[in-house]
């Protein structure tokens, strides 16, 4: 019996899709079964980050409303063994899903599948509620700024009153060198302020726009920085322990520069 | 001196923007979190009258308890209407 997990945040735009795609790529590289869902009804992208949009036949509302079978319309991914997507419907609207009908296509998919990855779309109304009903535990994604941490927290209350606990964070955008220079939030200031643990940090990293251009995840890319992040989150998620991200390193000469002169700070 | 160069850089820690993001952003949290959970008040505005009548008694009904936020600060009011004050007879409750 596998595990639902929903990738959520609030405010639009700070990561969920990318963070699902990548999450659900370095698991399935890590040779678990895994199921992508995109619930972003209206405003489907999953299937763009994952390079699958020409391959959709059926979606998401097509199964739940008994168009097709679930097996009919889960696209197995052209990379990876292990990994499925079901896509979002792109023509129907939001409330031609109940929770009701994703509690039993969650319990569904966790029957095949190691872990199954929500990508729930931005918003508390329906599509938050729909994506969440099933999910056993919570990915909540946030960004450096005030208005993503803000909603993060607004989230972080609403997993918990429907009683998703062991709901993790995921700082995404971080840039090391803002940091330094006092002009971006840091982690600590974000877990100061939200009642939840972290489970990993994403540097900003253009290869992220790479590989959306081309449709491959960046976990797939071993020099992306954002991609290592990712497949170290997916090692935590199956309950390894990996060391955060030194985000001081590879930026130029400033830690060579550091370091020589001896004024490397212990961070 | 210091101080002067390090403005200069744009260094002055307390105006940095990632200080001033803190702050609002803390600010920002305590009356979000207010807003969504008035049962909190609530749970809040009980319990102060079961801490207050060990020593005095008040008029329930008249009790108001709200956060006001001034400039960069947020400050917890209670307007507590006292009826009478108890006599205390015994040493005062402490809490352990
Ligand atoms: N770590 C990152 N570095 C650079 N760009 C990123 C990063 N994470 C996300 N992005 C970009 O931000 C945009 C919004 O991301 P997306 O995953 O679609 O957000 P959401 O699903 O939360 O709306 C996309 O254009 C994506 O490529
Ligand atoms: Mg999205």
């Amino acid at each position: 019996m596998g595990e639902v997990v929903v990738v959520t945040s609030g405010k639009g735009g700070v990561g969920k899709t990318t963070a699902t795609a990548n999450i659900g790529t370095a698991l399935a590289a890590l040779g678990k079964r895994v199921a992508l869902v995109d619930t972003d009804i209206g405003l489907r992208k999953l299937d763009l980050v994952l390079g699958l949009e020409n391959r959709i036949v059926f979606h998401l509302i097509d199964v739940t409303s008994g168009n097709c079978q679930l097996k009919q319309a889960l696209i197995r991914d052209k990379r990876l063994d292990g990994l499925y997507f079901l896509p979002a419907a792109q023509t129907r609207d939001k409330t031609a899903v109940t929770p009701e009908q994703m509690r039993e296509l969650s319990a569904q998919l966790k029957q095949d599948f190691d872990y199954v990855l929500i990508d729930c779309p931005a918003g508390i109304e329906q599509g938050f509620k729909n994506a969440v009903a099933g999910a056993d535990r919570a990915l909540v994604v946030t960004n450096p700024e005030i208005s993503a941490v803000r909603d993060a927290d607004r989230i972080i209350g609403l997993l918990e009153a429907s009683e998703i606990t062991n709901s993790r964070l995921i700082v995404n955008r971080i840039r090391p060198n803002m940091v330094k220079r006092g002009n971006m939030l840091d982690v600590e200031d974000i877990l100061d302020n939200l009642r939840i643990d972290l489970i990993g940090v994403v540097p900003e990293d253009e290869k992220i726009l790479i590989s959306t251009n081309r449709g491959e995840p960046a976990v797939l890319d071993s020099s992306s920085r954002a991609g290592q992040a990712f497949r170290n989150i997916a090692r935590r998620i199956l309950g390894e322990e990996v060391p955060f991200l030194n985000l001081e390193a590879n930026e130029g000469w400033r830690p060579w520069f550091r370091r020589i002169f001896g004024l490397s700070n212990a961070r | 001196m210091l101080e002067f160069l390090m403005r200069f850089l744009g260094r002055d820690p307390a105006s940095s923007s990632k200080n001033i993001a803190r702050e609002r952003l803390r600010l920002v949290l305590v009356h979000d979190r207010v807003n969504v959970s008035p049962e909190v008040l609530e749970s809040l505005k009980e319990e102060l009258i079961q801490v207050i009548s060990h020593y005095m008694e008040i008029d329930e009904d008249a009790l108001e308890v709200s956060l006001n936020q001034a400039d960069n600060s947020v400050a917890l009011m209670a307007n507590i209407p006292v009826l009478r004050v108890k006599r205390l007879t015994r040493e005062p409750v402490t809490p352990r």
